[in-house]
């Protein structure tokens, strides 16, 4: 069989991209929206270390941060979260609509 | 140490993550959303061994399947709605939220394919046995600043949200 090159890698990481875009776009539970960017921002952080094969140890670094990122990213939006679960009892995206004109 | 039988593992992570991605935006009840993402996250890992990032590849592990993961559950625990599983899981707009998301993923392979001969033939030397200890020189020289600023980020978070979920402040 074919060698595994960059290439492969990053096809791997655009399909887990897309699939977090369209959770992201199209559910309508918070918590299932928070994983989706989990999703994406793995995604991002496979290309890093797939980069980092051919170029040098950066992008581990950079992975790393982004790793960083998700978890304060998590924390703050489950946070909003459970506030918002405390006034409105629900859990849906398209009823968070208080500032809709 | 050479990678053993590259191809097959590759084939074999990559598809599980993918799978798991699937499962994590179809599933109805979050908690198998939850753990569809920790068999993506875990698989990633793996994915990461396979690239000479071992350090990446514990950090995933103990830091996203190990405590991203148990947030989200105990939060999913706290807001468990038994009606919000009756509900419609998908908003009125799915079909061109897919449309447009395929139209992106489409526009990165193309991308990828078009620019391929861009990525040089050779690979890096990465070092095997010292992986942790490279990432940690640069972590501590280069990127001392950034190091310094995301520690300053994760405190903000925790205030954040301490604040977001406290009742009265």
């Amino acid at each position: 069989m074919a060698p595994i090159t960059t290439l492969h890698y990053l096809v791997v990481a655009a399909a887990l991209f897309v699939l977090g875009v369209v959770g992201v776009l199209t559910r309508r539970n918070v918590v299932v929206v928070l994983m989706s960017i989990e999703l994406i921002l793995n995604a991002v952080n496979l290309n890093l270390v797939a980069f980092s094969r051919i170029w040098g140890l950066q992008g581990q670094i950079f992975s790393i941060f982004v790793i960083t990122d998700a978890a304060a990213e998590a924390a703050v939006g489950l946070g909003i979260l459970i506030a918002f679960f405390r006034n409105k009892e629900t859990v849906n995206v398209d009823e968070v609509d208080l500032l809709k004109w | 140490m050479q990678p053993v039988a590259t191809t097959f593992f590759f084939y074999l992570l990559s598809g599980l993550a993918v799978l798991g991605g699937i499962l994590v935006i179809t599933r109805k009840n979050p908690v198998h959303s939850a753990l569809a993402l920790i068999l993506t996250l875990l698989s990633l890992a793996g994915l990461y061994l396979m690239l000479y990032a071992p350090f990446v590849a514990g950090v995933q592990i103990i830091l996203y399947a190990g405590g991203i993961m148990v947030l989200f559950l105990f939060v999913i625990m706290l807001v468990n709605l038994e009606r919000s599983a009756k509900e419609e899981q998908f908003n009125k707009q799915w079909i061109a939220g897919t449309a447009a998301a395929l139209a992106l993923g489409v526009l990165f392979i193309l991308v990828y394919t078009g620019g391929k001969a861009l990525f040089p033939e050779h690979l890096a030397q990465l070092p095997e046995q010292s992986n942790t200890q490279e990432v940690a020189i640069l972590l501590y020289g280069n990127y001392m600043f950034a190091f310094e600023i995301a520690s300053l980020l994760l405190l903000v978070a925790i205030i954040g949200a301490v604040v977001m979920a406290k009742k009265r402040i």
